[in-house]
């Protein structure tokens, strides 16, 4: 069987700016990959695209051996790909609980809803503390792990984070890294784009660095995080 | 939800009650005739006010166009009833020029929306008042006849349209459509108003709704849950295009004669819609009923003051502004609303 999601020699240009250069990763069924790299060497990007915000100059993006690189947002997410966005997201006016109804958007079948929404509900307890809860009156974590619930209610096979742990402070970071680990031991494919590498690269199994636009190194998670030109610029040491 | 159910129902019982009053008041001869011409006008600006209300505050775009929309509204069922005005009886003939009316409506705001809706903002609002204007000049400027050799179009004067003798100018440029017969009564209009609270009501409590008030909050969440925005935002427009064609349809089966001009169809018309929905509260579809029925009847009344009227009218809608939305008004008024039901408010406190 082939990978789960592959993405072969993938090229995104905003107008004249080129950025994402033959951009080419694979993601397995049951994987934890990460995509690290610094601002703007087009991480989000390479989300945007998966996810069909925008479209690559060339390039295919196979998603169960099916082409998506040209299929609307909406379909993709029907296909079982969900997508945490970038900086939350979440419906500020909405309830908690109502928030997590609206993922389910693209299911029919009330009963395995309401099955998927008390599986949220154990994951996170805290939102079914905050259910009635308007949710722009969360905080920050508590928002992220809103945004979160709400991509697993769309029962997905791959789910895509984008930054999940912006500007949260130390201890929520570690709260939503093993939120992280125990959505990928339920059975989800992850797909993690992290500036916070060093997280990032504890949890995935694999990883690739992209430099602007480039993939520049690839390998085991483990095995980058030892390496000493990774620990350089991207870690800290 | 009961909550919700029980706010929707209560907005049906305002309007039944209060068409009820005035109809035992016409009855019973209390209503000038001056003000008994003003009822079907203010109902029909009531629901263009719904109609424009679903565009603003449940789609949440702005448009200054909505007074096109009531013109397509008004010229396309005109036409139908002048056609059909001896072939068919009174109440049929209403009953199909307004499906037609709102079909049409609904076709152009659909093919509007197709361009309009690529933008959003403050340009999407400039585009809607110039199709608007579009509407209305073209409208004016056309002439249309039909004889038993078909139909004919000209754009420079009607002896242009060549008809033969048993032929009929329908719309006779500036000077507009003559001859519409007087479908359209009070309770005909309150009807419809029903209707249209009974269509927005049911689209915000909708599924489609809920999609359309996700893709209002956060349009990038919305796509990230599998949202198609472009149909859903489509879907919202058209609705709010075709019951302001409603409105339109109301309009010309209530004055015999209607042209095209600024002072029915212009973006002023649709600008004063636009303060019916945000003096009666964005997204707030009963305040835009209550808003469009006072506002309307305001200046009208006021009449007899002659030069200082439109005064007091600005005066008024300064004074409401500021009272429904000014911070310091809300407090003083959660303040006195805690006194008289301590109950109450308390509960909105929790919640």
């Amino acid at each position: 069987m082939g990978a789960l999601l592959e993405v072969k020699n993938l090229n995104v240009y905003y107008g004249v700016i080129h950025a994402l250069k033959d951009v080419s990763f694979h993601v397995d069924k049951g994987e934890v990959v990460a995509l690290i790299g610094a601002n703007g060497a087009g991480k989000t990007t390479t989300l945007h695209t998966l996810s069909g915000l925008l479209r690559p100059q060339s390039g295919s993006i196979l998603y169960k051996d099916k082409e998506i690189a040209k299929m609307p947002g909406h379909k993709i997410v029907s296909m079982g790909m969900a997508q945490v966005p970038e900086g939350r997201r979440v419906f500020a006016d909405l309830t908690v609980e109502q928030n997590l109804r609206l993922g389910a958007f693209t299911r029919k079948d009330k009963n395995e809803i309401e099955e998927t929404l008390s599986m949220v509900y154990e994951r996170f307890p805290r939102l079914k503390e905050r259910q009635k809860q308007v949710s722009g009156t969360l905080s920050g974590g508590e928002q992220q792990m809103l945004a979160m619930g709400r991509a697993l209610m769309s029962h997905p096979d791959i789910i895509l984070m984008d930054e999940p742990s912006m500007g949260l402070s130390p201890i929520m970071v570690g709260e939503i890294f093993g939120i992280i680990e125990k959505v990928h031991t339920d059975g989800t494919t992850v797909l993690l784009v992290e500036q916070n590498a060093k997280k990032a690269l504890k949890v995935a199994d694999r990883a690739y660095v992209l430099e602007t636009g480039r993939i520049t190194m690839e390998g085991k998670a483990s095995d980058l995080l030892h390496d000493e030109a990774i620990q350089k610029a991207y870690l800290g040491e | 939800m009961t909550k919700e159910k029980k706010r929707t129902l209560t907005t049906y019982a305002i309007v039944i009650a209060a068409w009820a009053v005035i109809e035992i008041l016409m009855r019973a001869g209390l209503l000038s005739s001056h003000l008994q011409g003003l009822l079907v006008p203010m109902v029909y600006y009531a629901i263009t006010a719904v109609a424009l209300n679903i565009c603003v505050g449940i789609l949440g775009e702005l448009s200054l166009g909505h007074a096109g929309f009531m013109c397509v509204g008004a010229f396309s069922s005109a036409l139908f009833s002048l056609l059909t005005a001896d072939v068919l009886p009174g109440g049929l003939r209403f009953f199909l020029a307004l499906v037609i009316g709102t079909a049409v409506t609904a076709l152009i705001g659909f093919l509007i929306g197709i361009p309009v809706l690529r933008l959003n903002g403050d340009y999407l609002a400039i585009v809607t008042l110039a199709f608007g204007e579009i509407i209305k000049n073209l409208l004016n400027a056309i002439y249309f006849g039909v004889d038993s050799a078909g139909v004919h179009v000209s754009m420079q004067n009607q002896m242009a349209l060549g008809l033969q003798p048993d032929g009929q100018t329908l719309i006779n440029g500036a000077m507009g459509v003559t001859g519409i017969p007087h479908d359209s009564n009070f309770t005909l209009s309150v009807v419809l108003l029903l209707l249209a609270l009974f269509i927005a009501q049911n689209l915000i409590h909708s599924k489609q709704g809920r999609a359309i008030m996700s893709i209002r909050d956060n349009r990038i969440a919305a796509q990230s849950i599998g949202i198609n925005v472009v149909r859903y935002k489509m879907m919202a427009f058209t609705i709010s295009a075709a019951i302001a064609g409603m409105a339109g349809v109301l309009f010309s089966h209530n004055i015999s004669t209607i042209q095209a001009t600024s002072q029915y169809f212009g973006y002023n018309v649709s600008i004063l819609i636009l303060v019916y929905v945000v003096l009666g509260g964005i997204g707030n579809i009963r305040g835009s009923v209550i808003a469009a029925c006072i506002l309307y009847l305001l200046p009208e009344l006021l009449r007899g003051l002659n030069k200082y009227r439109m005064l007091i009218y600005s005066i008024v809608l300064i004074v409401v502004m500021i009272v429904n939305w000014a911070p310091a008004a809300i407090e003083k008024r959660e303040k006195l609303a805690a006194k008289f039901h301590p109950a109450k408010s308390a509960e909105k406190k929790e919640a």
